[in-house]
This record gives C-alpha cells, structure tokens and sequence, in this order.
C-alpha cells in the first residue's frame, strides 16, 4: 500500500514535470515590433537565434503592424493590463514614452538590476544619444537606426557630364548639378523623402542650430519651436524656389518620393540609409552611388553630423523580475557584435556598437558594398552638440504631420517659405505645450 | 422592355459597357499585378498585359506564406476571416430579428427607451470608439478569441433598422388570424415571421458578411496571436510596412485571394439579395 | 413606427431584446460613456495622469480653423460622394433594367467593388494615379494634365472622391435595380403609348415612384461618405496635401490613433456621435414620415 501510494505520488511528480518543463523552465518574453516584410524575417532570425542559443529563456516576436500601429497598440494594452514587456517605438514616440513614468523601465535600469555586464560605453554615442538622458543614463535599446543620406544615379551624372565619384557636398552644388541634369533632359534634379526629417531635423542637427528650445527638448516638455530662423526660412525657401524650376520635385510624405528615383525621373534621392536594400532591389537600370547630405557653405559649423531615424526598443512595467532578467539576456545577445553585424549588413540600418561597426569592416563588407558606411561616417562627423544630438519632443506626430503640411503648402505656391514655417512653428508650439500640460 | 427603339438599346449597352471597363478597370490592374514581380511594378510604364509570374507569385503566397514576418499560412487567415465575417453576419442578423419582432410586435414598458438606445448605434462606426471597446473588450477577457473578434462588432443596429422596416410591411391580418388560432408568439415567429423575411435575411447576410470581412483595425489590436489574424489584416500589414517598400506582386495576389469568399457571396446572393431588397422597399 | 395589432404583455419581449441590449450596453454604450469622460479630460498617453478641462477640448477645437475647414471639406466631399455614386448607380441600374440580352452579365461585374476592402480599393486607386508610376497618371500626362495629388490639394480630392465613389456603386446599383424592379411595367407602358419619351418617361414616372430607395440611399450614402472611408483616405492620401483632404472621421482617427491626442480625439467622437445621432433621428423623424415605403 505504502509502495504503491510512493509510486503514484512519484508518476505524478513526473508527469507534472514533464507536462510543466517548458513553461517553468523557459521565461518567455512578449515582443512587439513594427518590421514587415523582409525586415521581419531578419528580426525573426536574431529571436530564433537568441532561444536556440540558451535554455532559460524565449523571445516571442509579434508583428504589430507599422509604427503608429504598434505603439498605440502597445499603449491600448498598457491601458488594460496586457502590455508586451518589449515593444518597438519609433523616434517621435520618444518623448511620450519617457514621460511615461511608471509605464515604462528604462533599460539602463533593467540591465543594472541583471546578473548581466553593462557598459553603456560601448554603443555608438552618435546612435544612442537620441535615447539617453542629460544625465547619460539610456532610456530605451536602439534597435533601427537609420541617417538620411544622398543616393545619386552614376549613369544620369555621366550623362549629364558630371564626375560619377564627385557628387555635389554642398546646396549651391546640388543646384548646379541639377541644372545640368535637367539641361541634358532628366525630368528633375533631386528629390526627398520624409521631409521634416531630412530637409529640417536633420537639416538643424548638420548646420548646429537648434530645432527647438531646451536643448532640443532633452532639458523637458516645456518648449518652444525654433526651426523658422532665417537659416531654416533661406533652405525651405530655395526648395520652394526649386519646385518651380524642377531642380527639386516633391514627391509625397514618408518615403513615397522614392519611385521618382528609381524610375530614373530624378537623378538624386535624399532619404533613410535603410534604403539602400530596397533600392538595390528594385534599382535595375543604372547604378547608385551613395553621398552624404548637402549642407550651406556660409552656415558656421556646418557639417556637424546627422542624427538619427528608425526606432528603439522600450521596455514595459508590470513584469516579473525574472523576465526582467530574460530581457536583460535578450539586450545582450542583441548588442553582440555578431547579431549587430549581420543585421547593420543584411537590413541597411546602422550598427549600435563600436564592436559590431569594426566588425563588419573587418570583415570587409564596405570595400564590397561602397558607400554602405557614409552613414556611419555622416553620424560620426564631429563630436554631437546639443544641437544634433537628437530631439525630444512631445506631440512629434502631429508636429512632423504639421510640417510635412506647411511645406505642401510652400511648395504649391500657396504661402511663402517664410510664412509657412512661421505658421508650422506656431502650430507646433500649441502641440508642445499641450503635451507639458498633459505630462505635469 | 416597353422601347424598341434600337438607339435606346444601343446607348444603353454602351453605356453599361463604359461604366462596367471602369468599374472594373481597378480590379483588372489587380490581376494583372499578381502576374509579374515586385521590381516591374515599381517601374513605369506600368504593365498592361499578363505577365508570367502567376504561379510564381502563389507559391510564394501560399507555399512560403507572405513575407510578412509571422503571419500564418493565407489558408488559415481565410479561415478565421471566415469565422469573424460568419460570426458577425449570423450573430447580428440573430439578434436582429429577436430584438426587431420584440420591439414591432409587443406593447411593453421602456419600449421606446430600448428603442432609442439601440437606434443610437445605428451608425456609428467602430473606428471612432476604437480604444475605448479595446479596453472593454480587454476587460472581459476576449483579447486573442473568436468571440473578442466578433462580439464587439455585433453592437450595431443596421441589421435591427432593416428587419424593423420590413416587420411594419407585413399585413397585420397575419396577425390577427395566428392569434384567433391561439399561436403563441414565439410560434407565430417561426412560422410566420421567419420564413417571410428568409430574402432580408439574405440580403442582410451580403452586407454584413462583407462588413465583417473587411473589418481591418479592430482585428488588428484584438490579436496578438498568429492563430487569429485575418485576411484582410495581412494584406494590410503587407501594404503598411515601415521602413521598406511593399511586396507589391504578394500583396496583390493575396488581396485577389482574399477577395474570392466575399465576391462568391455578393454572386450566389445576387439575386435573392435584389428579391430581398425589392420586398423590403415597398 | 408600431403595429396596430399586438402581443399581450409578458415578459417575453424583454427576453428578445435581451441579447441585443445586453451587446449594446457593453459595447457601445459602455465605451461611448468612456469617451464622453475623455473629451472632458486632458490626459497623457498611458493614462497615468490626467486633468479634469470641462469643455476645453470642444473649445479648443472650435477655435482651430483646421478643425472648421475639416468640416467643410467633408461636407464637400461627402456631397461629391453622395451625388456621384448615387447617380452613377442610377443610371447604370436604369440602364440594366432596360437590356435584357446580357443584363446578368452586366450585374455581375457591376457589383465586385463591393467585395474590395476600404483600404485595398484605396491602395488600388493610389497606384493607378500614382504621379510616377500610375497607368492613369501617365495617360494624362500624354494629354498634357500634369496630375500630382501629392501636391495639388484638387487632385488629392478628386482621387478620394473617385475612390470612394467607385467602391459605393455597386451597393446603390443593387438598391436602385431593386427599386426598378419593383416599379410595375404597366405603368411606363401605360405612358409610353401616351407619347411620352424614355426621358420623359423616367423624371415623370421612375424617378418618383424610387424616391423611399431614393432616400434611403442618400442616408445611407452621406454615412458611408462621412464614416467609411477613413480606409480610403488613409491609404491615398493620409490627409495631405497640406490639409486637402483631412475629412472628419480621419481626423479623428489620425488625432486619437496616431496622435495620442486622447482628450482631443474623443472630443471629435462626441461631435460625430451627435451627428450621427441626429441623422438617426432625422432619418426616423422626417424622412420615415415624408416617404411612403
């Protein structure tokens, strides 16, 4: 009877163990992100290679759709007690997550109370800044970065009689460029994608004037918005100016200007360094070379550097130490070099760390790829100011939709460049301090 | 037809051809789109005629499953858009009818208050109060089911509208007569009411049925498990994708797969759906 | 609005109402009052902090012109909806009724935008017009129209327009051939051997006899143009450009959705509900009291 009953207890120990071993040995971890398309079957080849690589735990990775998708998802299921404990979020959401005190762990904090080694220092400071606060304390894991750049047709340059390997470092070059472009029959000389990003943001970072108040908005929400200087109006101005000539063409928001370069319309696309793999695909009739943003000769300090674009990875409150800690493993295996390599490599998004960038040099994937680095270099051009370290700024997405359509309007002849940043800096202004009397 | 003028014939048949080449003119670029690669579609001039890659691109949708990270296999998203758009469709026309009978056939207190309460939804669509039925629908546990798919969506009252308007149409010496025979209201619901109403049903079951398959956002924040996406969700995810260009050849052979079920509906329903709407109207 | 003949009292009638006050009250009326609360809020993203504004957001947002020009563009656009997409379902319909060779063949490819979700008819369109590479963009590049709804606000409406239109045909081509169907043939007979001409024939005659469908297609269609076809909007031109085509619903949509503007959007919710509700109302009020079904 004794026996028996020991048996019994002991099959059922078993069993409950067999049945329990995966989930009580595994910590899973629920992530959220944004990467469709080939990009999701990267992000999903570094999860699958993480949980193949330990035991302990496993990365969940769930597709929440694009950018504005994810993040409000992200936030309906903070709302309701359902939050992922990673989810990806793009630059403007920045600020609104780092107000999100008690919603959000930042993950120099998350990496601290791991078993695991941390060393902020060796990320790329010029990647990591947008995500660091005054105080040098990072908020959230880079993940996507990505840097406008210049990609420019080698063939219409040839054309046009242009040196292929000279592509114009300056705005009056670009202008000059362009008009011969024209004279030799293409249709426009540039265009740009994301223009608040690249032709503003990205514009004040390079020139080192400010975009808003209060450091570029790392000092707090209480803000104001400084992109209509003379400097801003002259630039925005001067594309207005080349809409009418053709030497600039509009071609839409987010990246939908990109056809116009690849269909050999425009000779010139300013937009994301990530590009460079979708243009390899689809570009099948001429060749591209890859060059860094214009700036205005006659601005002091110019170029400083670009900043970044793309999106980071935040990590959610409400969990258990332990998959606290399954996050913290996961940050790391992601920050490897090797993992960071073969992603910078395969999606066109720069690399987070100094290891994984000489890594990939090592292993001479830029005299393979020419121009893959520029980006890199362009981050990298000087020492980051409070300038061009980053933005902070609450409301982003309606600020960068308020942009994107006051230029519209200057470009359409509607106002003037001057005008239509005065107006967007107005709106903007209203967006920022709704946001500081939302968040204190 | 009263006219035998040859002219009216004519201009009419030519008229319906126009209006037919371009109503269907988008559609046609649709099939011919699934018939090419990605990289011709984003080239001009824009292919008129049928490429080669048909078969290509069905594999690569239906083998491979889309490029889309891990979304399921097309077969399963059509199943589940199967049951969201049947369990939508067959859930609002049930209720429909209990709630329209109730409110034509019977004198009870709060008649006019529950009324009012469910006309008020009549058309209000769900994106305007989107969060808000997240949080509901989070709080009673219905994230990542069937139920949480379609209950939410059920809570309008088109469906109610229509059976109401055609409930006042049927002669009220129906009736009078089940009652002199002594039926019972349920019974004179089924014998009666149910089967006269079998083409609003149908015609109901058109709408509601294309209603509940093309439902794209509520699908998308109500899921986070792959073994409830939907068809429509995965075409869209594969159109609004971040940081690279559209699959434009995968996302128009799944859009054309995915729009096969709700045409075959609108098709065999066609007629009963007219006959419906003829009775209905009167 | 109610039999002349009814039931005796019981409980009954509370038991077949059940289900679908039960489904209205948790989730409609539930969620509604959620946004009614928030439109009186100020409040951060996650909810971790709020402030009670009373009316502010509704004043906030009658004082932005944005908001007004808004509302009438949807008022144009929901009117070019309305009109086109009504009449060209008219007169195909009319057009239908009147073939008999061939007249299913005809109905059956007039009724397939229907099946065609918002967002991909949307997508469709924005390809074929796209600037670079659009089909029809080119063509009209070839006739010397430099098509660009990118920038050219017009444009951009006019795109919306045709694309919403486009996916509304079928449904009031299925409603007016309906309608026509049931008008009995007698009575155009009866006129045509009066003399009267097939123009004639139809404002005097047809059109009349069609205004119950009439009407509900117009209630019908200025809610669809108002309401479903944030899809639309969403995938040709998000708004753009400049604000051209910033209709209400997507407004709300973009404030609330993208822009966590929680207070902002469900402030517009409430302005729409009360649209909504006072269509409804209308629609029960005086166009059931006008219009013989």
């Amino acid at each position: 009877m004794r026996t028996r009953k020991t048996t019994l207890a002991a099959a059922t120990a078993a069993t409950t163990l067999l049945l329990a071993s995966p989930a009580l040995a595994q910590t899973e971890v629920q992530w959220w992100h944004a990467m469709g398309g080939s990009l999701g079957e990267l992000l999903e080849n570094i999860t699958d290679g993480f949980n193949a690589s330990q035991d302990d735990y496993a990365v969940n990775p769930v597709y929440k759709g694009e950018y504005n998708d994810t993040m409000t998802g992200a936030i309906a299921a903070f709302r309701a007690g359902e939050q992922p404990h990673i989810v990806q979020i793009y630059e403007v959401g920045t600020a609104t997550m780092m107000s999100a005190e008690g919603a959000i762990r930042p993950v120099y904090e998350v990496m601290e109370n791991s078993e695991i080694e941390f060393d902020p220092e060796a990320y790329l400071p010029a990647v990591t800044g947008y995500y660091t606060t005054t105080e040098g304390d990072m908020l959230s894991m880079p993940f996507n970065s990505s840097t406008p750049v210049v990609f420019y047709n080698k063939n219409a340059f040839e054309e046009a009689g242009l040196d292929p390997e000279q592509p114009p470092r300056t705005w009056p070059e670009v202008e000059e460029y362009s008009q011969a472009l024209l004279d030799a029959g293409y249709e426009c000389g540039f265009t740009s994608g994301w223009l608040s990003w690249v032709q503003l943001e990205n514009f004040s970072a390079l020139h080192n004037v400010p975009f808003v108040t209060g450091e570029n908005g790392f000092a707090g929400t209480d803000i104001e918005a400084r992109f209509n200087s003379d400097l801003h109006k002259k630039h925005i101005g001067k594309l207005a100016e080349w809409q009418e000539n053709g030497i600039f063409s509009y071609g839409g928001r987010y990246s939908n200007s990109r056809p116009k370069f690849i269909a050999g319309e425009c000779a010139m696309y300013m937009g994301s360094s990530a590009s460079r793999a979708a243009l390899n695909a689809n570009v099948e009739d001429f060749e591209f070379g890859i060059s860094m943003l214009p700036y205005w000769p006659e601005a002091e300090g110019a170029p400083q550097n670009s900043i970044i674009g793309g999106a980071s990875l935040w990590v959610l409150e409400g969990h258990s130490d332990e998959e606290y800690e399954a996050v913290a493993a996961f940050f790391e295996y992601l920050s490897s070099p090797e993992v960071q390599a073969e992603w910078h490599q395969e999606s066109g998004y720069l690399p987070i760390t100094q290891a994984a960038y000489e890594l990939t040099q090592e292993q001479g994937y830029y005299e393979e790829n020419p121009g893959a680095d520029i980006s890199v270099e362009q981050m990298n051009l000087n020492e980051p100011t409070e300038n061009s370290k980053g933005l902070r700024i609450g409301n982003f997405v309606q600020i960068r939709d308020i942009i994107n359509e006051e230029f519209e309007a200057a470009f359409a002849g509607e106002k003037s460049a001057s005008d239509a940043l005065d107006d967007a800096a107005e709106r903007a202004n209203g967006e920022m301090e709704k946001f500081h009397r939302q968040n204190n | 037809m009263v006219e035998n003028n040859r002219w009216v014939k004519f201009s009419s048949h030519l008229i319906l051809l126009l209006g037919i080449a371009a109503v269907v003119f988008p559609i046609y670029i649709m099939v011919i789109a699934t018939t090419h690669t990605g990289p011709a579609l984003q080239r001009p001039p824009f292919p008129l005629l049928p490429g080669d890659q048909f078969f290509e691109n069905m594999k690569l949708v239906l083998g491979e499953g889309l490029s889309t990270a891990g979304a399921p296999p097309v077969a399963l998203m059509m199943f589940n858009s199967m049951v969201m758009a049947l369990g939508i469709t067959i859930g609002k026309i049930a209720i429909s009818l209990l709630s329209a009978y109730a409110i034509v056939y019977f004198r009870f207190p709060f008649r006019m208050f529950f009324f009012w309460l469910i006309f008020i939804t009549l058309m209000l669509p769900v994106e305007v109060r989107i969060l808000p039925t997240y949080g509901v629908a989070s709080s009673l546990n219905l994230l990542n089911s069937y139920v949480g798919l379609t209950l939410p969506l059920i809570a309008s009252a088109t469906a109610t509208f229509l059976f109401r308007q055609f409930f006042l149409t049927i002669p009220d010496e129906l009736l009078e007569a089940a009652r002199m025979d002594g039926a019972s209201p349920m019974r004179f619901f089924w014998d009666v009411v149910l089967p006269l109403s079998r083409t609003n049903i149908a015609a109901l079951f058109v709408i509601l049925f294309i209603y509940g398959w093309n439902q794209y956002l509520w699908p998308l924040l109500v899921t986070t498990d792959e073994r409830y996406y939907t068809i429509v969700m995965g075409i869209q995810r594969m159109l609004n994708v971040s940081d690279t260009v559209p699959v434009w050849n995968a996302i128009m052979t799944t859009a054309m797969l995915g729009m096969i079920p709700p045409v075959i509906v609108v098709l065999l329903m066609q007629r009963l759906f007219v006959k419906g709407l003829v009775e209905t109207e009167k | 609005m109610l039999k002349r003949v009814h039931f005796r009292r019981s409980y009954l009638p509370y038991l077949l109402v059940l289900p679908q006050i039960a489904v209205t009250l948790v989730f409609f009326i539930w969620p509604a009052a959620q946004a009614l609360y928030q439109s009186l809020l100020i409040e951060d993203a996650f909810g971790l902090s709020y402030e009670f504004v009373w009316f502010e957001n509704f004043i906030a947002l009658f004082r932005d012109g944005n908001y007004l020009h808004s509302f009438r563009i949807t008022i144009v656009f929901s009117a070019a909806v309305t009109f086109s997409a009504m009449a060209l379902g008219l007169c195909f319909a009319t057009m239908a009724d009147r073939v008999i060779r061939g007249s299913s063949v005809y109905k059956t490819l007039l009724v397939w935008p229907y099946a065609v979700a918002p967002a991909l008819a949307g997508a469709l369109w924005a390809f074929m017009f796209d600037p670079t590479l659009g089909i029809i963009s080119g063509f009209l590049k070839t006739v010397g129209y430099d098509w660009d709804h990118r920038l050219d606000g017009t444009d951009a409406m006019m795109l919306i327009i045709v694309a919403a239109t486009w996916k509304q045909i079928s449904y009031n081509f299925l409603f007016f051939l309906a309608g026509l169907q049931a008008i009995p043939k007698s009575l155009t007979e009866a006129a045509a051997i009066d003399g009267a001409g097939p123009f004639k024939r139809f404002w005097t005659i047809i059109f009349p006899l069609l205004s119950p469908t009439t009407f509900f297609l117009m209630v019908v269609n200025v809610v669809y143009a108002f309401f479903e076809t944030f899809g639309i909007v969403h995938a040709v031109t998000a708004g753009g450009p400049s604000r051209a085509t910033s209709i209400l619903v997507y407004k709300v949509y973009r404030d609330g959705f993208v822009g966590l503007d929680l207070g902002g959007s469900a402030a517009q919710s409430v302005i729409l509900m009360a649209i909504v509700i006072s269509l409804t109302v209308f629609q029960f009020r005086y166009i059931e009291k006008k219009v013989q079904y």
